[in-house]
């Protein structure tokens, strides 16, 4: 036997962030999902967030239903826990972990068949309930994984890549969240990195509902012309209130050069912020009437609407609303919760 | 049937719901309780909040026997409606107490029963001014009379109604006048007591409780801090107990919550929330029924297959469908035994009384974080919903939480060699889990879809096949440590009588009376599914073998059949029960004799 020592080539050095991790360290199976999905570019962008907000892996969990777009979580965070539910109860689930532990951070992905239908109704409980969570749905118009089907949030009168016509109406899952008092809400497109990213680091740092509608195109079932979930029809009729999204960690936001008028900031519960670049003067992303007016105009015009619609930074949570102990609840032993014999000894004496 | 005599008879009260009467009947028991008598009450009650029947039936037993007997010595027919019926069930020689306001003609009568006539509403009419009080003292009135003939110790019955209006002097007032009137007429109308009545004897160490209860105190003791559950009837009560009890004993010192309740939107959502917590290494329960359980199939395949813990109490009542919801059955055995689709197959506790409801209810906590899958406790609303006669509860000397195999951060980040979720590193076929939020190096992705031991995805048939089998070799090596079966073996019986849960109390009444006749059986109360090893070698001892269970199509029978437990020969027979009331010791005796052919 014998060997050769192959002179390596040295690698550029990686960019670390402040926990002294890589790019690299956010990542997490490769993706097995089809080239050109836009699913793979939402996990890209999670994968930067993560990185450049310095998360901790370990303490996110993630938590997805089932779809093309549930089975993400898989390839961001590897050393995160994970749970894939069943389809359309991530929510309840995610509510379950949440309860028994407050303290980590719950990024959950999921599909617009996944929320939009079956899922609907958890979808509007953990909205309700406040869980502090990112909710994102990946959003194509289409049942990817059972191939092609329209999903509730098809727009109507488009068509499925048979050519046959939609005559439903959608439900419009930004619209929803407002309604039900999400405290942050976004939607994006994940063809353009320069806005998600910087909405999901938002949501990170926010407490309280956070949901991303997340336009991102299938281009087996829906890439194709007549649907409104196409790369093209997407990038055709996107509008936005802000023509870019910043966010600001925390250090950062006291050094902010800060032009009113032309900028919009909006102070998370971190003490991060994010920095809207306005288009449209008049736009107040802490007011949710407006919020709803901006995203009917926009429809009734045909026009996509995108960017961070709304945010209350005071919102609080379940934890918080119910008054459950700090720290997590399974961290608690025994002797905190077994009350002992001596008051079993008691209870028994008033049954006798 | 034994014969009504001193502390041993059947009264029951007819009442209409909704008018106040559960409080003045439960006085009349736990009057009888105090008194040293062994009592067994049974709430019979309609899915309605006013204006239908109800019955509250008191067995009362110097014999200890606190199951239903069958047939009635002493009727309170309260309810015109039903008089008729309810005469019915009154034997030769017992009495029916009635409101004589209204005219009941002899004609009317049964003859072989004596009536007593009291004027109970004209009696509130002309004692009270207010119309509540006027419907809600009646109760108190035939409370009142019921005293006298049955010779209640007045000075227990007064204490027990200063406790009750502790807080309101004026009620205690009104309902102290209201049982004095009706002793008074008692006292001038009546030959009292009765031949058949209560004597004061030594108390004997026992307390009065509620499955329900039991198991929420049990939830308690064991440690759960989070409950996802939708209401249902007859399962609400666990979850109300539940919460009081935690207001009282988990608030900590700054006045914070130590658990977390969510009424949830459904029972998938309750159940999702179960196991969400349950993944994330709190304990945590859900309390159902029947049709709740439906609801929460998918999950259960999934938290079988992905190996994670829950608890679920099902407190069955009679299906199909809505059924009656508010009458007893055991009749989702094979629904939770087998519950899911694909190859599953779950844990089922079966206790007989609340004592076991607590016991079994700690365990369960502990099998489904040692086993890592759902664990049913399968009560009813007999056992959950009535007051039973038991022993006090007591906690297991030296016994301690017992978590499982669980790898925590400080073990996984010395170690050396990688975690993987589902590797059998013991050889019983249960593998190590870690708690999310602790260490990177115990991070796994939990799926209900193909994994391998690695718990990677995989669609690989030797892989999948590899980890399914591991988990039905957990099982089968897991029986040996689930509850025993209790054997009450009677030596040169040839019959064994096989039962579980709530059918135990009135057959072992049947089973003495029958051993009086000089028929010989043998008992075997099965608690738990998978069957304990024990239960076979015992089996097969028998030549007869008489399962009783009460749902109409025999499904602890086929449990059985299916398990290999018991060959299906003409050697095995069947009692089958579901009227949806409790059942009675002279049906157990009759439906055995028959079948023994004596
Ligand atoms: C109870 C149940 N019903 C149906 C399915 C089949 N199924 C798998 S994925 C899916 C739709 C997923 O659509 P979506 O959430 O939009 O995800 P996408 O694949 O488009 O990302 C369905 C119906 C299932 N897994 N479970
Ligand atoms: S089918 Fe559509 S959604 Fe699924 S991976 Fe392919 S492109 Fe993505
Ligand atoms: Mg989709």
């Amino acid at each position: 036997m014998f060997s050769i020592n192959v002179p390596r080539l040295k690698s550029i050095p990686k960019a670390k962030n402040s926990l002294g991790l890589s790019i690299d360290d956010y990542k997490g199976a490769p993706s097995t999902l089809c080239g050109g999905c836009g699913h793979d570019s939402i996990t890209q962008a999670i994968v930067e967030a993560c990185f450049e907000l310095s998360i901790v892996p370990h303490q996110v969990a993630k938590m997805s239903g089932i779809g093309c777009s549930s089975k993400t979580p898989g390839y961001f965070l590897r050393e995160a826990h994970g749970f894939n539910a069943v389809h359309g109860r991530m929510p309840s689930v995610t509510t379950g972990a949440y309860l028994a532990n407050r303290e980590m951070k719950y990024l959950a992905v999921s599909g617009d068949g996944d929320t939009g239908s079956i899922g609907l109704g958890q979808f509007m409980h953990a909205i309700r309930r406040q869980l502090n969570m990112v909710y994102i749905v990946e959003n194509n118009g289409v049942y990817g994984l059972t191939k092609g089907q329209f999903s509730a949030t098809a727009d109507y009168a488009t068509t499925n890549k048979k050519k046959e016509k939609n005559g439903w109406l959608p439900i419009d899952l930004v619209g929803l969240a407002l309604e039900l008092g999400a405290s942050y809400v976004a939607r994006a497109f994940s063809g353009d990195k320069a806005q998600l990213v910087p909405l999901i680091k938002g949501a990170l740092s926010h407490k309280g509902f956070a949901f991303l509608d997340v336009l991102s195109p299938c281009v087996s079932f829906n890439n194709h012309q007549g649907s409104s979930k196409s790369y093209q029809h997407i990038r055709d009729k996107r509008e936005a209130a802000f023509d870019a999204v910043d966010f600001v960690p925390p250090a950062k936001a006291i050094e902010l050069d800060y032009q009113p008028g032309m900028q919009e900031r909006v102070q998370l519960f971190d003490g991060s912020q994010v920095l809207l670049h306005k288009t449209d003067h008049s736009y107040d992303p802490t007011d949710v009437e407006k919020a709803l007016a901006y995203l009917r105009q926009a429809k009734a015009k045909g026009e996509i609407a995108t960017g961070l619609f709304y945010v209350d930074s005071s919102a609080e949570d379940f934890h918080t609303v119910y008054q459950t102990t700090e720290g997590p609840l399974r961290n608690l032993e025994e002797v905190d919760l077994s009350p002992g014999q001596v008051v079993l000894d008691k209870i028994n004496d008033a049954l006798r | 049937m034994t014969k009504p005599s001193v502390n041993e008879f059947v009264l029951r009260i007819a009442n209409v719901n909704g008018t106040g009467s559960a409080s003045a009947n439960t006085l009349v028991a736990k009057t009888i309780f105090r008194m040293g008598v062994s009592i067994g009450p049974k709430n019979m009650f309609p899915s309605n909040i006013q204006g239908l029947p109800t019955w509250y039936e008191i067995r009362v037993s110097q014999q200890g026997f606190t199951g239903r007997r069958g047939g009635v010595d002493f009727m309170v027919a309260f309810n015109g409606e039903t008089l008729k019926s309810d005469a019915a069930d009154v034997v030769a020689g017992g009495y029916i107490l009635y409101d004589s306001s209204k005219f009941l003609s002899d004609a009317e009568k049964k003859k072989d029963v004596t009536y007593l006539g009291v004027p109970i509403s004209d009696l509130a009419v002309t004692h009270f001014e207010s119309v509540p009080k006027r419907i809600f003292l009646q109760n108190l009135i035939y409370v009142g009379v019921l005293a006298r003939l049955l010779h209640l110790d007045q000075e227990v019955l007064m204490g027990l109604l200063s406790d009750q209006y502790a807080k309101a002097k004026d009620l205690l007032e009104a309902n102290r006048q209201a049982i004095d009137i009706g002793a008074r007429y008692c006292e001038e109308h009546f030959a009292y007591p009765l031949s058949f009545h209560v004597e004061k004897r030594p108390k004997p160490d026992k307390i009065l409780l509620e499955g329900n209860d039991a198991l929420a105190l049990a939830a308690l003791y064991a440690g759960a801090t989070v409950c996802g559950w939708y209401p249902i009837t007859p399962s609400t009560s666990v979850v109300e107990h539940f919460t009081r009890y935690c207001h009282k004993y988990r608030i900590s010192a700054q006045g914070k919550k130590k658990f977390a309740i969510v009424q949830a939107e459904d029972e998938i959502a309750s159940i999702g929330i179960v196991l969400g917590a349950c993944w994330n290494g709190a304990r945590a329960f859900t309390a159902t029924s029947g049709p709740g359980i439906s609801l929460m199939s998918e999950f259960f395949g999934y938290a079988y297959y992905a190996e994670v813990p829950a608890v679920i109490f099902n407190i069955q009542r009679c299906g199909p469908s809505t059924g009656m919801p508010t009458r007893s059955q055991q009749a989702d055995l094979l629904l939770c035994a087998y519950a899911s689709h694909g190859d599953t197959k779950h844990i089922l506790l079966f206790p007989e009384n609340p004592t076991e409801c607590f016991e079994l209810g700690m365990q369960a906590f502990d099998l489904a974080d040692q086993l890592q899958t759902p664990v049913f406790v399968m009560s009813d609303l007999e056992l959950g919903m009535n007051q039973f006669l038991c022993d006090p509860l007591q906690l297991k000397e030296g016994a301690a939480i017992n978590r499982g195999k669980v790898r925590r951060a400080a073990d996984l980040d010395k170690s050396q060699k990688p975690f993987y979720r589902y590797e059998d590193i013991d050889g019983d076929g249960i593998p190590y889990r870690s708690y999310p939020g602790e260490s990177g190096k115990g991070a796994y992705f939990t799926r209900g879809s193909g994994h391998d031991r690695f718990g990677r995805y995989t669609e690989s048939s030797e892989l999948y096949q590899e980890n399914l089998d591991r988990i039905r070799a957990k099982f089968e090596k897991a029986r040996s440590t689930l509850p025993k079966p209790r054997y009450v073996e009677v030596e040169e019986a040839r019959w064994l009588i096989v039962a579980f849960g709530s059918s135990i109390e009135p057959l072992r009444e049947a089973i003495c009376g029958l051993e009086e006749q000089g028929i010989l059986l043998s008992l075997l109360c099965l608690k738990s599914f998978p069957f304990h090893p024990d239960c076979a070698a015992i089996l097969d001892r028998y030549d007869h073998i008489i399962i009783v269970e009460q749902n109409q199509q025999g499904q602890m029978r086929t449990l059985m059949q299916a398990e290999g437990v018991l060959t299906p020969t003409a050697r095995v027979h069947s009692v089958l029960h579901y009227s949806g009331n409790p059942i009675e010791a002279e049906f157990l005796k009759k439906h055995i004799q028959h079948i023994m052919g004596i």
